[in-house]
Parts: C-alpha cells; structure tokens; sequence
C-alpha cells in the first residue's frame, strides 16, 4: 500500500514513502523519523494521496550534510514539493514536522493554504521548559512520548538486544544520523525564530495536540493558536506528544475539517 | 620521556551517599553542593601541589578546561595557567586544553595562548580538544552534528593567526572577522607544539597525523584497555607512512606510589575509590549526544562509555590487576610504567598524581616518591627519539625571573 521513491534535491537523495488516493497531502514526520509500516501514514493513505519524505539522515534518505538550519530544511521542503510536482498539497507535520511546515506556511504562504500543526516544535515559553529529549534514555521515552507510557512502551520497543553490538551499534548509527540531524534544529532548545516569521501564516490551519503531551505541553497549543490567525485547536484527550499513533481517528478527524 | 604532572581539580566533598543521591556529577549536579569558600582553599591547595611538581622537576605541569563538574573545578584553565605562569620557573605549562569550538569568536584562544607563550618565555604546550559531549553540547550547546566542522574552522583560523604574519580576513561559517591580526603573538616559533586529547575518533587520528600534532588518550581506564585504541592509532601512523616517534602520542594514568604495596592501598584506596565511585558517576543521557561521534567512529565499534565498567563494584584489588590505576612501590610502579611506555609507545605521560580528594600532604608524599624513585629510572626511555623537538615546547634560554613575593623592596633614591 505504501511504496518507496526516490527524488533528489540538492541536498541529499531524498526516500518518498508514497501511497493512497484522494486529495494530496504532504507529511512531514517528528525526529522519530517515519517508515512505511507506521499506522498513521497507513490512515492518512485511506483519505488522501499522501507523501512522507524522509528528512536527511533518516531511513534511506542521504546524509544532507548542508542541511545545517532552519532556513536550510524549509527550502529543502519546498524543493522536495517541486521535486513531486505537487501543487498547494494540504501540509501536515507531526513535533519537529509541524516546526517545518509552520515555518515552510512563513516563508511562503501563497504556496502552503492547507496547514495541520500535530504537537508541533518551534516555540519556547520559559514557564514551560521543554525536556531535554537528547539526555533520554531509550527506557525513559515512552513515559515523555505517551499518555499510556506501558502502551506506548511496546509500541517503541526495539526488539532488540541493547547489550549485543550486532544490534547496538546498527541501532546507534541510525540514532546518530536521525537525532544528529534533528539537532539542528532542536537541540539545545527546539526554538529558531518561528515567532518572528509566524504571522506571516494565512493559511486555513488546524492545531492538534494530545492533552497529556509532555513534551509542548498544553500551553504550547495555545501559544500556536493566538500566533496564527483563524487557527483551530483541536484537543484529544487521553492522548501524549504521539497522539498520532494513540488517537490516530481523533487526528484524521482533524486533518478532514481542512476540508 | 615527558612526565606531567596533571591536576584535574576535582571537588574533593562530594558526600559518601553522592552516588545514590544524585544523578551525576557532570551537567546538573546540584549547587548545593559546591562551597566557595572552600573551593578558595580548594584553589590554592591544587596551585600548591603543581607547584611543588615543578619544584621536583617534572617535565610539566597539567591543566585542563570542563564545565559544570564535580571532578573538574576549571571551566577557564587559562586563568590556572597565569597563575602558573608566575610561580612555576622549569616545567612546561600544558593546558591540555581549550576547547575551541566553545570560544565567540575562537580568535580569544589564539590571543590567550599567546599570552601564556610569552608569560612563560616559551614553557608552554597547547592542547585542542574537541571537548566531550558533557562540555560541548549539554553545558555550551553547541549543535552535536556541527560541533566537529566548528572545531575544524576554529584551528583553521587559530593556526592562520599564528602563523600569517599580516592582517588577513577570515570568512567562515561559523566566524566572520574582516581583521584578524593578533597582537601580542606567539612566543614559538612557528607555534606551540599541539596536543589533541581523543577518545578513539578516526578523524582525530588522520587529524593529529596530518598536522604533526601528539595524540593523547586521557582515559581513566588504565593502560591495558587503552592497548586497543592505540593500536589501532599506531596502525593508522604507519598505515599513513608517518614516523614512529612516541612522542606522537601521549596517556594519563592515575599512579599511587607509597614505599610498599600494602602502604599503597593503606594510604590510598578510600581517595581511589571516591574518584572511581563518584566522580566519574556521569548520567549516561548525557555522555554521547546523538550526532556529536561521527558515524564512521561509532561503525568502528568504540563503544566504551556504553560498555564501561561498574564501578562501585571494583575492588583495590581489581583496580590494580584491571590496570586501572598503577600503585605500589616505587619498583612495582616502575614495572607497570615501564610495560605503559612500551605497550602503548608513549613519550607523554599525564600523571595523575592527585586523586579525587586526596589531602595535600599525602599527594606531596606519592609525588616526590614518583620523581626520586621512579621518574629517573624510565626517563632514557625512548633515548633514541631525544631529538624528536617537535611535541615539546622550547623555551628561552634567558627567562624573566618573577621578584619574589614579601615586602616591597626599598628603592633606592638617585
């Protein structure tokens, strides 16, 4: 149902995971990266024809070493858009995702009219110090990703032996190239100016936001919605920073009322 | 052979439940532990004890930089090494290191090296490490995946203003100066020798190779597991085509010296045990941030800080036998140094004489032990490399004698 495809930008040799049919939508994943078994890209492949392409450094996309910043991702975004040949595709970007699509619906707000912010990066508020997610140890990431952490524990579980180094050191490159990439927009604090640029966004947008995220906690999502005109919150409960995989049909919901 | 004699400066009240308590020593240890008026004394004692190793003729005396840590009380080793400067007369000052890509702009390390350079009259050794990942990203926030281009613009720049005898621009991503011209210059010609600690990057390898500077391993594992890693970095030495003088490489060992084997573990196994037990106690989260190790280093297998030992489990026993720390008498140190300096084919030693919250006296005991009766005894080692000058300092001949401290000196009238 999901299938692979390569397109080049001039950053890196770019993996497409593409599949479904219907209006089409490009998502951009979090720093967990994405892979074409994920049960939120299969949903959002049931309504739309959507587009998940790897960031550099992750799955089998290239390294992207002059990817360095934020201006570099975006208009690496923008030229993985043109790559495809989409036009004005309904934009949907999950933490780090929604971070780079809010800044692509900045930089060019004619091009991005369509705009879903899952659980997204890119603010800082001072009474709300986001955790630290590059000192976490694999066993501490379900309870910071989860509202269920035990749930959500199988649902990370590597299934892999962390003392093997067969396993180990495979499992520590990809960490290496996934969050060495994300960090350059995320670490030491995930923040690179969105709010200067924010208001700039007109397109019909939709916030969505798990209300246990530990991560952006709640008042992240209403910093979002009082910085982008005419946004919508929408607010699961029972949900964590991963409400895409805990409450994939609350999230669908959401992205359908873009229309 | 080049002995140094290396004070960490660790926090030497780290209380006995440390460990159990606190989540690590590095990074967020907790400001309630840390006492200014002690660590005044704290200070002046480690100054002391450099001092004295000065006074007993080792080749130099060590420092290094770490941020926001119990066992390294130094974020500036700078400012140690002025103070040195003034009250040390023979041995090198090795500040071993700054780490460069913490520095806005990094031109600030070409100008304060200089200064030591000349304060010293050329007693002094430069060290540029990349920094751990504890220092460089957690405490400096620096991007781990950028970290190491960083570092490779600041040398650049540090070396070019050393070395380019005009005022140049320099035009990097990182640093933009339209006027680089230090002023004061460095003393040596055409810079102090270079010193780059690594933990086992193959870049760092190639990168010591390239540019004639000494790698040193200062790993707190002892010299029997460091015998890979610097295998591997003799093989990448000949494998390149360069020469085989130890001198391209340097190893701190943490070394007790008593006048028995028994007096040894009497007299220092509680200061051996509060280093291994609570000073390296390192919140693993913040030991390795993703992208700071290249992937080229991680395929390589270098797993250590994952796979080290538990320590609090070692033994007096297994830390002697581990080779993690070299104790005894002076023939038994003499022995172990001397399978140290063969096994590994190092010219440079960083002695880590001064232990976790060893008292000043008893380190004054195991240090003039080490330079009466063990230092002369391995120091023809490696005789045939003596001409090798190009890992040392070289001084002036003819060095400005500091006046001596007391009560101003009448002057007399014309």
């Amino acid at each position: 149902m999901i299938s692979a495809r390569k397109i080049a930008t001039s950053a890196a040799e770019i993996n497409v995971l593409v599949g479904g049919s219907g209006p089409d939508l490009l998502f951009l994943h979090s720093a967990g990266g994405i892979t074409a078994t994920n049960p939120f890209l299969l949903a959002l492949a049931s309504k739309y024809r959507v587009f998940a392409p790897q960031l550099p450094g992750y799955g089998d996309s290239g390294d992207g070493d002059n990817v360095r910043d934020m201006l570099d991702v975006t208009l690496h975004s923008f030229d993985v858009l043109d790559a495809l040949g989409l036009d004005r595709p309904i934009v949907v970007g999950h933490s780090l995702g929604g971070m780079i699509a809010a800044e692509m619906a900045a930089l060019r707000p004619k091009e991005v009219t369509k705009l879903c912010l899952i659980a997204a990066a890119g603010l800082w508020l001072d009474d709300y110090p986001v955790p630290d997610i590059f000192t976490l140890l694999p066993r501490e990431f379900p309870a910071y990703m989860f509202h269920d952490a035990e749930a959500g524990a199988k649902m990370m579980a590597t299934g892999g032996n962390m003392n093997d180094p067969a396993f180990l050191i495979p499992f520590l490159v990809t960490n290496a190239r996934q969050l060495g990439m994300a960090g350059k927009f995320l670490f030491p604090i995930p923040e690179r100016g969105l709010k200067e640029r924010i208001h700039r966004i007109t397109a019909k947008t939709v916030l969505v936001w798990g209300d246990s995220d530990r991560i952006f906690p709640a008042p992240y999502a209403q910093a979002f919605k009082g910085l982008i005109k005419g946004a919508e919150l929408v607010s699961v409960p029972d949900a964590g920073h991963q409400v895409v995989l805990e409450k994939t049909d609350a999230v669908m919901a959401a992205i359908g009322r873009l229309g | 052979m080049k002995f140094t004699w290396f004070n960490l400066m660790p926090w030497p009240y780290l209380p006995d439940d440390f460990r159990e308590k606190n989540r690590s020593v590095w990074v967020d240890i907790d400001q309630d532990l840390f006492d200014p008026e002690k660590c005044h004394q704290v200070y002046n004692d480690y100054l002391d004890l450099l001092e004295y190793a000065d006074q007993l003729g080792y080749d130099g005396v060590g420092i290094n930089e770490h941020h926001q840590n119990g066992y390294g009380l130094m974020p500036s080793p700078n400012i140690m090494a002025a103070a040195l400067a003034r009250r040390t007369s023979n041995a090198a000052v090795v500040v071993l290191g700054n780490s460069i890509a913490l520095y806005n702009p990094p031109i600030r390390v070409a100008e304060e090296f200089a200064m030591l350079d000349i304060m010293t009259g050329g007693r002094f050794v430069a060290g540029f490490p990349v920094g751990t990942s504890m220092d460089t990203n957690f405490c400096y926030g620096t991007i781990p995946a950028l970290t190491r281009e960083k570092y490779a613009e600041a040398h650049e720049l540090i070396i070019r203003a050393w070395t380019e005898k005009k005022p140049f621009a320099f035009n990097g991503r990182y640093t933009k100066l339209r006027h680089v011209n230090i002023w004061p210059n460095v003393l040596q010609s055409p810079h102090p020798p270079i010193h780059i600690p690594g933990g086992g990057s193959l870049e760092t390898y190639d990168f010591c190779i390239d540019n004639t500077y000494s790698y040193s391993y200062l790993s707190f594992s002892g010299y029997l597991r460091a015998k890979a890693l610097m295998d591997g970095y003799w093989a990448r030495v000949a494998e390149r085509g360069a020469d085989m003088s130890p001198y391209r490489a340097g190893f701190a060992q943490t070394v007790f010296v008593a006048e028995t084997d028994e007096e040894a573990e009497r007299l220092y196994s509680e200061h051996a045990f509060y280093f291994y037990n609570r000073c390296l106690h390192v919140y693993p989260g913040f030991a390795d941030a993703p992208g700071y190790r290249t992937i080229k280093t991680i395929q390589s297998g270098n797993l250590n800080q994952y796979m080290r030992p538990n320590y609090p489990t070692l033994t007096w026993k297994d830390l002697v036998d581990g080779g993690y720390i070299i104790a005894g008498s002076p023939e038994t140190v003499r022995q172990r140094f001397e399978e140290l300096i063969k096994g590994l084919h190092v010219g440079n030693i960083f002695l880590l004489l001064h232990v976790g919250n060893m008292p000043k006296d008893l380190c004054k005991y195991s240090t003039k032990l080490f330079a009466e009766k063990v230092m002369p005894l391995l120091q023809d080692m490696w005789r045939e490399f003596d001409s090798d000058g190009r890992f040392w300092c070289k001084p002036l001949a003819r060095r400005a004698t500091p006046a001596p401290v007391g009560r101003p000196e009448m002057v007399p009238a014309k």
